[in-house]
């Protein structure tokens, strides 16, 4: 009788143990998956920049800070290592960017120009995509996170030596209240 | 909140069924009727129910592709609507479901509309009105707004009413005319007693009675209350709500009607084609559309 108890507690456990070590791998995966999403649009844009630089200096000359600006922040969204430092460097871009399009505004040329248009509309997709899919991903990594947090999962999670995963960040000029015009 | 969508979702997927099965009956009510009126026995039941089941399985797998014939829509060229396919992939990465695809209708009405039996198989129709006055956070609200009725499956629903819708239609007026050439039959021919011309002429009638009262039924289940909720989970899914309020604005001012939608099909577009007010309407007011969507906090 005593030995079928033994047995029976020690299938329990070792099935728990599985279900949940299985859980984190999927979990782990899915993290991963979604980071590869955003990581795809980030080389995008890297690509897209240089393009676009080239293209908006043959109608504006002078704006030549702007120009040096993006360069340097794409150079170093490149070489970030961290979730974090890609991201906040990335949201730096994007105001970057932004500031770009509002100086081309100046310039009715660059504007009609057909590769411009192109370029910006091709920005504004992968800016678009990186936005959404950073929602998926920080809902993700949630999961995760919480999931090796809980008791007793985290015993596993320990075995696993698992780590937390760092949040994409969110642009703090996105963060502001939003304004309701009637 | 999610729960919610989750049932509503289920729920829809029920009524979808329900409703398939329900006008298979009276399909098969009308059906029989026939068969033994004209006493074609066991043969003839069993073709009528191939024919129904047929009948299902075309409604099932090409509802979308029906639809989309019914009103002349083609597929989008990548390359010439370039910006129209970025959003539609953009907004579907937000609802988390794969980019349908992209429909153009040529029509100066901006409207668009959403079809297809689930996620995997949906198809997003704009017109070529749309495309012409909307920038693009407008028209990343009303992709949006058209992504939410793919998400809840209100399209499997809608779509399948429109079809069923279709055919009630397309019977009533063949009836209508069977029961006007059966008259004149019987006037030429009375000794020979024509009774198919009797029969057709009932059938017509309750068609006749039938097709204004699915309108209603169609009403009650596309209710107002969906076009609210696909457009706060629009506006939720791309967290704009303005891009939306205003293409509705745009929509609101456009008064000609659309030369294509038919009683069928009216309910599955943003907003009534017919422009103007009707007595049952599909669609609530757009200015109250609006006003709900600038009252939300997101």
């Amino acid at each position: 009788m005593l030995t079928w108890v033994i047995l029976i507690i020690a299938v329990v456990i070792i099935g728990w143990f599985m279900l949940t070590y299985n859980n984190f791998v999927n979990l782990r995966n899915r993290v991963k998956n979604s980071w590869a999403q955003i990581d795809v649009q980030l080389k995008r844009r890297y690509d897209l920049i240089p393009n676009l630089v080239e293209t908006v200096k043959g109608y504006a000359k002078h704006e030549r800070e702007v120009f040096e600006k993006i360069t340097e922040l794409r150079t170093r969204a490149m070489s970030s290592g961290t979730v974090k430092d890609i991201g906040e460097s990335n949201n730096q871009l994007s105001t970057a960017l932004k500031s770009l399009f509002a100086v081309a505004e100046n310039y009715p040329e660059l504007k009609a120009n057909e590769n411009f248009m192109k370029l910006q509309e091709e920005l504004t997709n992968t800016e678009n995509k990186i936005a959404f899919s950073r929602q998926f991903y920080n809902d993700i990594v949630m999961n995760y996170n919480a999931a090796q947090q809980r008791i007793p999962a985290n015993i596993v999670a320990g075995m696993m030596n698992l780590k937390t995963e760092e949040y994409y960040p969110v642009d703090e000029a996105e963060k502001g209240p939003v304004k309701v015009q009637f | 909140m999610e729960k919610t969508i989750y049932e509503l979702r289920d729920s829809n997927i029920r009524r979808t069924y329900l409703f398939l099965v329900i006008f298979s009956l009276i399909l098969f009510g009308i059906g029989y009727f026939f068969v033994y009126e004209f006493n074609w026995g066991m043969n003839g039941i069993l073709i009528l129910g191939a024919i129904i089941i047929l009948y299902n399985i075309i409604t099932y797998v090409n509802s979308d592709k029906i639809a989309l014939a019914s009103v002349g829509a083609r597929p989008a060229d990548p390359g010439e609507y370039q910006i129209l396919h970025n959003v539609v992939e953009e907004v579907a990465i937000a609802a988390g479901i794969p980019k349908p695809k992209v429909y153009i209708m040529n029509e100066l009405q901006p409207n668009a509309f959403a079809t297809g039996r689930n996620p995997n198989n949906a198809s997003i129709c704009v017109t070529t009105g749309l495309l012409s006055i909307m920038n693009r956070a407008e028209l990343q609200g009303v992709v949006a707004h058209e992504m939410s009725h793919i998400r809840n499956y209100d399209i499997f629903l809608m779509t399948v009413i429109g079809i069923v819708a279709g055919l009630i239609i397309i019977l009533r007026s063949v009836a209508f005319r069977g029961m006007w050439f059966g008259m004149g039959e019987r006037r030429r021919d009375r000794d020979s007693g024509g009774g198919g011309g009797n029969i057709i002429a009932i059938i017509g009638l309750v068609l006749a009675i039938i097709a204004p009262l699915l309108v209603i039924i169609i009403r009650a289940a596309i209710s107002r209350q969906r076009e609210y909720l696909a457009d706060a989970t629009g506006a939720y899914i791309v967290r704009d709500p303005y891009g939306l309020a205003s293409a509705l604005k745009k929509i609101g001012d456009y008064k000609k009607p659309m030369r294509t939608a038919t009683d069928a099909t009216a309910h599955m577009f943003i907003s009534n084609p017919f422009a103007g007010e009707r007595l049952l309407a599909t669609h609530p007011p757009i200015e109250e559309r609006v006003k709900r969507l600038m009252s939300l906090t997101i």
